[in-house]
């Protein structure tokens, strides 16, 4: 498993170790006009927003736990692929 | 000012689990559902509220939404009333934008949505009291300024928590006018919603600590299901545990109740209704209400305290395995008190596939009307005893009979998902709230509703079934050269006995054949139908006043027994459960699907029960 992520690397919510923070970079429309993706947004998941998975259901590692703002959302890791973050640090910036 | 002909139209809206029912509650006086996770409300409820100075108002109660895009069922009809699309109805005079003060980066944005109607409009900041506690400062002068609406705090728990609101409703619609800011159409909302909460609050920590600990540990791969399991037994061995005392009181009052009657009337058909009937059959209902009452105790303390949705979180994977969703976890545990909330409840689930699953198979959840049903046959065939070190045998059969629901439930659902061979995605996107401590006082208010309509159904449906069901084994009656005993005679005997034909397969007796009708109607009914049945045909009248337990342990085989017992697992469930499914899907063939996949099962099981009982020598 990857437990630091690059600098100016980017990946999705789903391949992220729980409790690391990193920032939103996008949510990705898997089709056109995506109502998952749409929804990921109006639930807060916008670019430059902090988010971290701070954990995981114990049957196969799904759902994830998602802290967006101040709340905390469960995602199958299906919805959580469609979020691409980037580490903390660079993109506060 | 003019005369009032049509009282202002209120409307609360916000995002899901911020309070809105509560202060619906606390401004008008009812006393709907309140709970701690999303999507408790599923349709419009509208209540009258008269304001300190004397203005009434209509106020509705809004299903939560995150967005007036609608995800799912009732979020719609929140859209669809604000936007006055809905049916047969005017939309909202000034709208009421509850959010949770703990909450304010998520629930801010859809303030900022709904501010873009550009109708009058006010912001109630709820759970002001919680927010204060984690240390959270809002400038609420100053969000009311940056918002350009009017902005008051509330605590909808607290008494009074309202007041401040009630003034704020009457100087609004004095004087109603659309918010004094308005962003452009594409405006980026999360921007404006940043830069809010920048300029007028100040938060020391994003989490409660409390939440981030108790998550740990409860959300913990072993820990979090061990966890799960131990409070689901430990549900069902408190309802054995802890009713039987109060039991045993009821069961000797309707016994002494009955005698004392008995002896001071003339013998003859009146008695025979009041005796046999009424207190018989009504008794035999009435003493489960300690442990519907206990079994509620646990549901309304989990509902208030924010763990459902932790226990939907845990079990999402292996219901999604099924062709369920952690979203229909609420629902069907709903469905243990009665399966008709359960099936509303469904609305809330976003995949239009998993909320028919889910209604198809909340029948299967069993209950609290099959409480009475389990609790009789457990009581009469299985020993009151310990085993494995303390645990009661009685309570550990009621929870294998829930398990059996629960494990066809997911057997089920999975044989509908392979059916449709279904490779769709299903989104879950659930909202995990903080953890409330449930408050005592709510609970006993909770458990006397509860009790109320058990006592209500006792005195209306049951009332009046079995007292059709007595005059039907009383008449017409006995010849005078009768042989047989003379309910034989009458026309439910008669009807007994021909479905006999059908039910010997499983064991079931003509008595019991009887009471399965009625049981249609409400699945109680099954007892308190035994208990007239045997009352009638009770050789004397102080064999009709004993309690019906051992009447039946005695006169049925314990593979009776059992095949009754899982025939209520399935039970083709009550008539009203199925008024709920043609409701709630539009659709009379999914009904008729539901009605008969349930009695195939039912007999299915029941007969492989009863055979397989008799041949290892309980027949």
């Amino acid at each position: 498993m990857r437990t630091v992520l690059d600098t100016g690397s980017i990946v999705t919510l789903s391949e992220l170790p729980p409790r690391t923070p990193v920032i939103v970079e996008s949510v990705e429309d898997r089709q056109p006009n995506d109502p998952v993706a749409r929804r990921l947004r109006e639930l807060g998941f916008v670019a430059g927003e902090p988010v971290q998975v701070v954990a995981r259901g114990p049957f196969g590692g799904e759902p994830l736990l998602v802290q967006v703002g101040y709340t905390r959302f469960a995602l199958r890791r299906i919805e959580a692929a469609r979020v691409r973050v980037a580490a903390a640090g660079e993109a506060a910036a | 000012m003019s005369a009032q002909a049509e009282p202002l139209r209120l409307a609360l809206l916000g995002n899901p689990n911020c309070g809105k029912t509560a202060l619906f509650n606390q401004l008008t006086g009812s006393r709907q559902k309140v709970a701690n996770y999303a999507g408790v409300t599923v349709e419009r409820k509208e209540g009258r509220l008269v304001s300190p100075s004397g203005r009434s108002y209509a106020l509705l109660d809004l299903p939560g939404a995150y967005s007036l895009n609608p995800a799912s069922l009732d979020e719609a009809v929140t859209r669809d009333l604000c936007r006055g699309f809905y049916p047969g109805e005017a939309a909202p005079d000034v709208l009421v934008c509850v959010v949770d003060a703990t909450n304010l980066r998520l629930h801010l944005r859809f303030v900022l949505e709904v501010r873009q109607m550009g109708k009058p409009m006010i912001v109630a900041l709820n759970m002001s009291d919680a927010a204060a506690r984690r240390g959270i400062a809002i400038d609420r002068a100053g969000l009311e300024r940056e918002l350009g609406v009017p902005v008051v705090e509330t605590v909808a728990v607290r008494r009074n928590g309202a007041r401040a609101l009630l003034e704020l409703i009457d100087r609004v619609a004095a004087n109603p006018h659309p918010p004094a800011v308005q962003l452009p159409a594409d405006a980026d909302l999360h921007a404006e919603t940043r830069r809010l909460l920048g300029a007028t609050v100040s938060m020391p920590a994003r989490t409660a600590k409390i939440d981030d600990a108790l998550d740990r540990w409860l959300l913990h791969p072993f820990f979090g299901l061990a966890t799960l399991a131990v409070v689901m037994f430990l549900i069902f061995q408190a309802v054995y545990a802890w009713a039987t005392p109060v039991m045993d009181l009821i069961d000797a009052g309707t016994a002494a109740l009955g005698e004392w009657v008995g002896s001071r009337m003339a013998e003859g058909p009146l008695a025979s209704l009041l005796v046999d009937g009424i207190i018989a059959g009504l008794g035999g209902v009435i003493v489960f209400l300690p442990q519907i009452l206990v079994l509620f105790a646990f549901i309304l303390a989990l509902e208030e305290s924010g763990y459902l949705p932790r226990a939907a979180f845990l079990l999402d994977r292996m219901m999604a395995g099924a062709g369920l969703s952690g979203r229909s976890f609420i629902p069907l545990l709903s469905s243990f008190a009665c399966a008709i909330p359960g099936i509303m409840a469904t609305r809330s689930i976003q995949d239009p596939r998993d909320r028919l699953a889910t209604i198809l198979v909340a029948p299967l959840m069993t209950c609290s009307a099959r409480l009475p049903v389990y609790a009789l046959l457990i009581g009469a065939f299985i020993p009151s005893r310990e085993v494995w070190g303390g645990f009661n045998l009685q309570g550990l059969v009621l929870f294998g009979l829930y398990m059996a629901g629960i494990l066809s439930a997911l057997a089920v659902s999975w044989v509908m998902k392979k059916w449709r061979r279904d490779k769709g995605e299903h989104p879950l996107m659930l909202e995990l709230p903080s953890y409330r401590l449930p408050n005592p006082r709510d609970l006993l208010i909770g458990l006397w509703e509860r009790a109320l309509i058990f006592l209500k159904r006792v005195g209306g449906i049951i009332f009046a079934l079995t007292v059709l069901l007595w005059v039907l084994l009383t008449f017409p009656a006995a010849p005078p050269d009768a042989t047989l005993p003379a309910i034989d005679y009458s026309l439910a005997g008669r009807i007994g006995h021909a479905l006999t034909a059908v039910f010997a397969p499983l064991g079931f007796n003509w008595q019991i054949c009887i009471a399965l009708i009625p049981g249609l109607a409400a699945r109680e009914v099954a007892v308190s139908s035994l208990a007239t049945v045997y009352a009638l045909s009770a050789a004397d009248d102080e064999a009709a006043a004993q309690a019906l337990s051992p009447v039946i342990s005695d006169g049925w085989s314990l593979a009776t027994g059992l095949a009754l017992l899982v025939w209520f697992i399935y039970a083709p469930q009550c008539i009203a459960t199925w008024a709920a499914i043609k409701r709630e899907t539009g659709s009379w063939k999914t009904m008729a699907m539901a009605a008969g996949y349930l009695f195939a099962l039912a007999y299915l099981a029941s007969m492989l029960t009863y055979q397989v009982a008799v041949r290892l020598g309980a027949g």
